[in-house]
């Protein structure tokens, strides 16, 4: 039974198009959401996330695309019949009812008899932990709280999927990192497939088991948080997953995806990096290079010139701000406790790295 | 955390003595127009020409009295239900719309509001009289044969005065409506309910305080409704404010429209303590 439920929660967005006027909220985004999964949309503002999920909640229909649930085509179904649960950005708990009356909602609007629904609602309050607060008014609880009951009453008819939009957005930072976990664990103990907007990188990463990034409208990358943050193929992704150096520079030669290849930076450094894609011979392109990636060398030694500009210590690292060469600002990231020295503002050194550290895009015509 | 006596103005808080002093400009206008001559006119109703209760057997014993009340009653019951029909979706496209539309919508419930009753009445009766607009479409439509006789009948004063009567309806239901997030109802059709249920399970019991608000005013205000009703209505429809003010200038019984006043202020007063604790008890313990 849960087995034959699982398979009910499989997502499959096809050639997803909407238009708001001139500009395209979605861009012919397709991807599949495997059944159990809880996959991340994650992107600025403006980057379609939202529009994503609400075409698949069917509060949006799309211009082209079909949008399949669970091997069941529903682009037109309206969100009624679609038997899918969502959690608000905002707080939606109905303020004339009492907690209890908000989760047993759903079950009154599938004809539930009252005994059993009650008795649902109980239970459900109990998996987000809130057993004796089902006579409160919603406005008698907190933020975190509201949003828990929200999570219980999204969940207490069984949909086969859970859509989130920012849920947590409107919390404080240790409430959000708790309820991030919590969250997690609840989506793995009944094994719904959840779908979760956001524009926090980190609350993607910590809670997805895979993250699709988005930007305007088009479908950037799709794929685990370590792919995300270890192998990022555009330019886009290195930039909004984490901090990343970025060098312009020239293909010293054709390179085919992954291989290895000289580089002439406009700095006028030589280089190895890490072709993303094919690349041809004299390409414009974009170098991307992880802070932490970077070591330090006396200066003198083979490698990037750089003048120590800053060091801030954060605890468990210390991050230098160091100008180049040609005057830009590079971040490198030296762990603490490792036994490096840490080398004081103005002091000359040389940035050195593996080479496949170093990933090289084509430069967008 | 509130003290009940003092009230924030711009972010300052005034003390009972200066809260009294602001208002009182207000509370003096009130006593001297409204409060003294009410007082002066019940206690004429009970104490002249000997004190007794015979000005309210009288008001409540003879038929045509009666009569009067009772038609009042109803004419305000169906004003309050046909402002109701119509204002409560006319509300609801306000709540949904902004900037040009709203402005218009906004412009076209308030507009009559500015102007005079007596005009809005007139109007009324320029096009349901016998030769009126009205009358004319219909016989053009071929939908009778001769005039009907609109003017001076019941359905025709419950018309006019629901239109007189309309902002003072709209105006609540539509703030009520606009406090609702919209995200109440995506929540609502999220959750499995049909339009219509979630219209009776979310959008009509959060309305309910607004809609109440309306009915109460809408009524109060067709209760003691003066201009329309003596225009539209005429000496057979008479409402209880036209009776009142007969007494008053043609039959100079001040004692006798006194009861009448005291029975209508009496009824008023009982409607709005009721109305008061229905709608408290409806209420919800505050909004996050």
């Amino acid at each position: 039974m849960a087995e034959a439920a699982r398979h009910q929660g499989g997502i499959l967005l096809e050639g997803l198009v909407k238009r708001f006027g001139p500009v395209a909220a979605i861009d012919g985004v397709s991807l599949a959401v495997q059944p159990g999964e809880f996959l991340a949309l994650l992107g600025p503002s403006g980057s379609g996330k939202t529009s994503i999920l609400m075409t698949i909640a069917g509060f949006e229909f799309p211009d082209a695309g079909r949008v399949v649930i669970g091997g069941e085509e529903v682009t037109w179904t309206p969100p009624n019949r679609r038997n899918l649960g969502m959690v608000f950005q905002r707080y939606t708990l109905f303020p004339h009812m009492t907690v209890l009356e908000n989760i047993a909602f759903p079950l009154k609007m599938r004809g539930v008899a009252r005994a059993a629904r009650e008795e649902q609602a109980r239970a459900a309050l109990r998996t987000v932990r809130l057993e004796s607060y089902g006579d409160r008014r919603p406005a008698q609880l907190s933020g975190g709280q509201q949003q828990r009951v929200a999570i219980a009453r999204a969940i207490v008819y069984r949909p086969r999927v859970l859509l989130m939009d920012e849920p947590l957005s409107a919390l404080d930072k240790n409430l959000r990192e708790e309820m991030q976990i919590e969250i997690k664990q609840l989506q793995r103990e009944i094994g719904i497939t959840v779908v979760f907007v956001t524009h926090d990188q980190t609350e993607a990463l910590t809670m997805a088991d895979r993250v699709a990034v988005l930007d305007h409208g088009r479908l950037q990358q799709l794929g685990a948080p370590r792919a995300l943050y270890e192998a990022p193929e555009t330019p886009f992704v290195a930039r909004f997953i984490g901090e990343t150096n970025f060098f312009q520079g020239r293909a010293g030669g054709a390179a085919s995806d992954g291989a290895l290849f000289p580089v002439q930076l406009d700095n006028g450094a030589q280089i190895h990096a890490l072709a993303v894609g094919a690349i041809a011979a004299g390409a414009r392109l974009t170098l991307a290079l992880r802070p932490e990636r970077l070591r330090l060398a006396p200066a003198g030694a083979p490698g990037l010139a750089a003048e120590v500009r800053e060091a801030i210590y954060v605890g468990n690292a210390t991050t230098l701000l160091l100008r180049g060469a040609d005057g830009a600002t590079l971040r490198a990231r030296i762990p603490a406790g490792a036994g490096f020295s840490e080398p004081a503002p103005g002091e000359h050194v040389t940035l050195q790295w593996e080479a496949g550290d170093a990933r090289a895009f084509a430069a967008a015509a | 955390m509130r003290r009940p006596s003092s009230f924030l103005l711009a972010g300052r808080r005034y003390s009972p003595a200066a809260s009294l002093l602001l208002a009182a400009p207000f509370l003096l206008l009130i006593v001297v127009v409204f409060l003294l001559p009410l007082a002066t006119l019940l206690h004429e109703s009970l104490f002249l020409p000997s004190p007794g209760l015979q000005h309210y057997e009288r008001a409540l014993a003879e038929p045509v009295y009666l009569r009067v009340m009772l038609r009042t009653l109803r004419i305000a019951a169906q004003v309050t239900a046909l402002a109701l029909v119509l204002a409560w979706p006319l509300a609801w496209v306000m709540s949904r719309s902004k900037g040009l539309g709203l402005a218009l919508l906004a412009a076209a419930v308030l507009l009559p509001l500015w102007t005079s009753v007596l005009v809005r009445t007139y109007a009324w009766m320029v096009l349901l009289q016998r030769n009126g607009v009205v009358n004319q479409w219909l016989q053009k439509l071929g939908l009778t044969d001769e005039p009907l006789k609109l003017l001076y009948t019941e359905p025709a004063v419950v018309l006019a005065m629901a239109h007189v009567l309309l902002p003072f309806m709209v105006l609540p239901i539509y703030s009520a409506l606009k406090g609702i997030p919209e995200d109440y109802t995506r929540a609502a059709q999220m959750l499995g309910a049909s339009a219509w249920a979630s219209f009776r399970e979310v959008i009509w019991p959060l309305a309910l305080p607004g809609v109440t608000s309306g009915c109460l005013m809408v009524f109060l205000l067709a209760l003691g409704f003066f201009v329309t009703p003596a225009l539209i209505g005429g000496p057979q429809q008479m409402m209880i404010a036209t009776l009142v003010s007969q007494q008053v200038r043609e039959m100079l019984d001040w004692s006798f429209a006194g009861a009448l006043v005291g029975i209508l202020l009496a009824f008023v007063l009982l409607l709005t303590v009721i109305f008061r604790r229905a709608v408290r008890l409806d209420r919800f313990v505050g909004q996050g």
